[in-house]
């Protein structure tokens, strides 16, 4: 029995998988930002010790980051409403993944933050700069320079662990596969078009991760 | 006008159970230029830190530029602190200059940021610095891209921006190789010919000898012996002192 192929029902659905693509790419652009922030602003009360915020965030990521982001996400949309909190799908999205991709955010810059020589901080304090104006114009430019290829990875898989979504009835390129298959029965050609689409995705975010990050590398050491 | 610029009383510094400063008492006069020196593990490097505020010595008082600095192992608040470094200039071993910043960056940034000059102006004062620590033509340079010896005269230079009232040099050479540390103690020795308030702790004997107006030795958290480098160096007292000389010299 040979492999019998077929591509076109996956072809004549295509205009469908180009508008799941959208959702995808809009979902994690906008979760992606949002986890920037939340992360930095975790990350940097993390990086300087032990005060009640930074235990909170201790706990915050520990949790988010020892639970599955499918469990999270069905708690977002499933559990939510049970204390009266109904949000769209598309929130309750974006709501999981940024929560989720901003703890491994913090952790980055929060290692990239304390990899920075104490001697850097010490030199700005002994010019009479306050450690907040030794943090924003000394520690964290330098540190984002390092931040960047780990950051790198999460963006990679902050694209890919948006396929959870799906479950949760938002209708991004896993799910616009998902009901092609289930009129055609084309699932192996259906799933490979999808991986070619989400590998071209993240290829084209390390892409211009990788020419930002020279960039700043260049404007350092010129 | 002999005022005291830095004073140090009965200061007592724990690092956990080691006390590595025992019940220090040190001042220095403006303009006076005072070489500290003693064997690594001393308490020099400590006891310079303990100036600007570095480090906290948990029982004491300081006092910098006719403010209290420390009252009874108790710092300054963060506001004021701050302000009374800027009167504090610091030079460490390592330089830890920017290194996201170019040389002429690295100089006007504090400046500029704590809005004490226009971009302009610090830009100019920036230069004239350069110019005076001979590396006018390294304002646009990446820190990266400098010799050793440049990087620590840059690094006095952004010290010098902030026109402190005393400069603070905490083994400046030492991380030098030995055909650059020339250069850096002539920048020493302009400044201490213009008559700025210097504490330096350094290896360096000669410079000790030739620019120190006071050479103070520290062992074991303790100043044991200090005076003018002449008597200090032809006929050092106490044994201690003999000795580490005599180790020194005889490198």
């Amino acid at each position: 029995m040979g492999l019998d192929l077929d591509f076109t029902p996956v072809i004549e659905s295509f205009p469908a998988l180009l508008d799941g693509t959208m959702i995808t790419i809009s979902v994690t652009i906008i979760s992606l930002i949002i986890a920037c922030v939340i992360g930095m602003l975790i990350g940097v009360v993390r990086s300087n010790g032990n005060s009640v915020l930074s235990c909170f965030f201790n706990v915050y990521v520990s949790v988010i980051r020892g639970t599955p982001l499918l469990v999270q996400l069905f708690i977002w949309y499933y559990g939510l409403p049970r204390v009266g909190i109904m949000l769209p799908s598309f929130l309750c999205g974006i709501l999981g993944l940024s929560l989720y991709s901003s703890a491994y955010i913090s952790e980055i810059v929060r290692g990239a933050i304390q990899s920075i020589e104490k001697g850097q901080m010490e030199a700005a304090r002994s010019l009479g700069m306050s450690k907040r104006q030794g943090m924003t114009k000394i520690i964290i430019p330098q540190a984002i320079v390092r931040m960047l290829p780990p950051l790198g990875n999460e963006f990679i898989a902050l694209i890919k662990n948006s396929a959870l979504i799906s479950l949760i009835t938002i209708h991004d390129l896993m799910h616009e596969g998902t009901n092609i298959i289930s009129t055609s029965y084309r699932d192996l050609e259906t799933y490979l078009v999808i991986a070619v689409i989400y590998f071209v995705l993240t290829n084209i975010s390390t892409f211009i991760l990788r020419s930002f990050e020279n960039r700043q590398l260049k404007s350092q050491a010129n | 006008m002999k005022y005291k610029a830095v004073t140090l009383e009965k200061i007592n510094k724990f690092y956990g159970d080691n006390q590595v400063l025992k019940n220090v008492d040190f001042s220095v006069n403006s303009g006076e230029v005072v070489v500290l020196i003693g064997p690594s593990g001393s308490g020099k490097s400590t006891l310079l830190r303990c100036c600007s505020g570095l480090e906290i010595a948990q029982e004491g008082d300081i006092s910098v530029c006719g403010q209290k600095l420390l009252n009874d192992g108790v710092l300054l608040g963060d506001d004021e602190l701050n302000e009374l470094r800027q009167d504090v200039g610091m030079v460490f071993q390592s330089f830890n200059l920017f290194p996201h910043l170019s040389v002429i960056e690295n100089i006007s940034v504090a400046p500029v940021t704590l809005k004490i000059a226009t971009k302009e102006n610090s830009k100019k004062t920036a230069m004239a610095l350069l110019e005076k620590v001979g590396l006018a033509n390294k304002a646009n340079a990446m820190p990266a891209n400098l010799s050793g010896g440049q990087k620590q005269r840059v690094a006095i230079a952004r010290a010098l921006a902030m026109k402190p009232s005393v400069l603070l040099f905490d083994e400046p050479t030492s991380a030098l190789d030995p055909e650059l540390v020339g250069e850096v103690l002539q920048v020493m020795k302009l400044l201490a010919k213009d008559g700025m308030t210097m504490v330096v702790v350094t290896h360096e004997m000669n410079f000790a000898r030739e620019v120190a107006d006071r050479v103070v030795m520290i062992d074991n958290g303790i100043i044991i012996e200090q005076g003018k480098p002449d008597d200090f160096f032809t006929a050092p007292k106490h044994p201690r002192t003999q000795e580490f000389l005599h180790t020194v010299l005889n490198a």
